[in-house]
């Protein structure tokens, strides 16, 4: 089995003067505490990729830095689904029986450590380097395409996905770590500057500086029980000119084989984490993965259904939305708030009945797809 | 005129640039299994031949998605703001990213023309008449 056993954050947001590696350590440090583990007892290492901080071999550079000596280590990418990978990947070690300890760590002074132009097209890479980018495209621009094309085909609204944004601002409002809390309203997301219509700002999630990190072990050296109890990877093209069908892109193909390899059912599920760079990604794969009917997502946000105290509770740290993005480690943040859920610590955000979390992490354009299944045990 | 000897290190889309510059857009089909592709690639990707060959596109087709860019990636391209890219399915099966009318909605008929854009000359669709 592999435990969840200790978790970790920065706070997320601006924080000037920090940098990738003090991140990573000060979250690295806090998720080994929180495991009862010290540097000499980690055997594993994954980290992912920082793009203020390009390297080669991240992972021995985290290792060194923090006095690991690993007996498994190396750096994972698959964008924005990477911190998900890394959940899968040290899963597979752990089970397999290679590794009693594995570290996931994820850093990143993306706010701070560069302009903004520079991470507007540092990411805009994601997409095709001769047949996109020199259109002037950007990620929203990509998530643009996705947004119209999708409202178009399924009815969704602006006001539908409006209201995504105000459910994560307010979660994010009960986490003291979150890079935006101050309350919005559907009317202030719809009044918002057009980035890459139909997607305005307040549709698009920040850019943030942030670490964090997880320690998951062979057995459960912590008082949390939280165990993963299945995952599962879709991935089905890189870019967005490529994909085909586009009420398929690979996130129910992904959820379908986590939900399998756990032996459970969508409705099984009472705690949800779903990747958020964009509104418009919430509603998708919410609807594709099933957990709401196409068209549904905005509905199910006004009904209540994704509170704390709802039938569904997503996202409560407040999601890439609200919480932030800080590369990497804002899509490993669903996975180190579900494992606080499912072990009763989620404070003041604590949703009532959370024992059995799904976890889906989204790269590039839709391209990446990783599903988890989290289990108290 | 745009130097499109510059503009990739991949030979494929250096030809297939120098051909937008000259008002032609390019695409792939296969001389196995007749799949046409779209971005050129050398090889087909439905059937594994190393036998495509580059055709060129009437250059009308069908808006399948649109956004409007309101804050570009770069001071340099500021002066062209808003602009509109969209997904494009060209009427010989392929589809491809370019730029377009802002005014146009999914599913209208378009025609390319071809107009400078940052470093180079790009496709652009505009209603078809």
């Amino acid at each position: 089995m592999a435990f969840i056993s200790g978790v970790g954050n920065t706070r997320y947001g601006k924080i000037d003067g920090s940098t990738t590696m003090g991140l990573a350590a000060t979250a690295a440090q806090a998720a080994l505490a929180d495991a009862g583990l010290e540097p000499k007892d980690i055997d594993g290492l994954l980290t992912g990729y920082a793009t203020t901080m390009p390297h080669i071999m991240l992972a021995t550079v985290i290792a060194e830095r923090l006095g690991i000596r690993p007996a498994y280590a190396h750096a994972l990418q698959a964008g924005g689904a990477t911190g998900v990978a890394m959940a899968m990947l040290a899963k597979i070690l752990v089970d397999s029986g290679r590794c009693r300890a594995v570290l996931i760590v994820a850093a990143e002074n993306r706010a701070s450590g560069q302009s903004r132009d520079q991470s507007i097209q540092t990411l805009a890479q994601a997409g095709h380097p001769d047949y996109e980018v020199p259109y002037g495209a950007t990620i929203p621009a990509y998530y643009g395409l996705l947004a119209a094309r999708y409202m178009h085909q399924f009815g969704v609204t602006d006001s539908d996905l409006a209201e995504l944004a105000v459910v994560m601002r307010r979660h994010a409002g009960r986490h003291p770590d979150a890079h935006l809390r101050t309350p919005i309203t559907r009317d202030d997301v719809m009044a918002s500057k057009p980035i890459a219509l139909p997607l305005r700002l307040l549709d698009c999630c920040p850019v943030s500086d942030g670490g964090i990190a997880a320690v998951i072990t062979r057995d459960p050296t912590s008082a949390a029980r939280v165990r993963i109890r299945g995952a599962g990877q879709a991935h089905l093209h890189q870019h967005i000119s490529c994909a085909r069908d586009w009420a398929d892109m690979g996130a129910k193909a992904s959820a379908d084989r986590a939900l399998a390899d756990a032996g459970m059912g969508l409705a099984d599920m009472n705690y949800l984490a779903v990747y958020d760079s964009f509104t418009i990604t919430l509603a998708m794969l919410l609807e594709e993965i099933g957990f709401v009917r196409r068209a549904g997502a905005g509905e199910a946000a006004r009904a209540g259904r994704f509170e704390v105290g709802g039938d569904l509770p997503l996202n409560t740290h407040g999601g890439l939305l609200s919480f932030g993005h800080c590369g990497v480690g804002g899509g490993l943040a669903h996975l180190i708030e579900t494992q606080r859920q499912l072990a009763g610590r989620a404070a003041e955000r604590q949703a009532k009945n959370a024992t059995i979390g799904f976890v889906h992490g989204d790269g590039g354009v839709m391209s990446s797809h990783v599903s988890m299944v989290l289990e108290r045990v | 005129m745009t130097d499109t000897t510059t503009l990739s290190t991949d030979p494929l889309a250096r030809d297939w640039w120098a051909g937008i510059a000259q008002g032609r857009i390019g695409y792939e089909v296969c001389a196995d299994c007749s799949t046409a592709q779209f971005y050129p690639r050398g090889h087909c990707t439905a059937c594994g031949s190393t036998r495509v060959e580059t055709r060129t596109a009437a250059g009308t087709g069908t808006i399948f998605s649109i956004t409007v860019v309101h804050r570009p990636p770069s001071a340099a391209l500021q002066p062209f703001a808003p602009y509109a890219i969209a997904l494009v399915d060209l009427d010989e099966g392929v589809r491809l990213m370019a730029h377009a009318d802002p005014a146009l909605a999914i599913g209208a008929r378009v025609r390319a023309m071809f107009v400078p854009f940052g470093d180079r000359t790009v496709p652009r669709f505009a209603a078809a008449a």
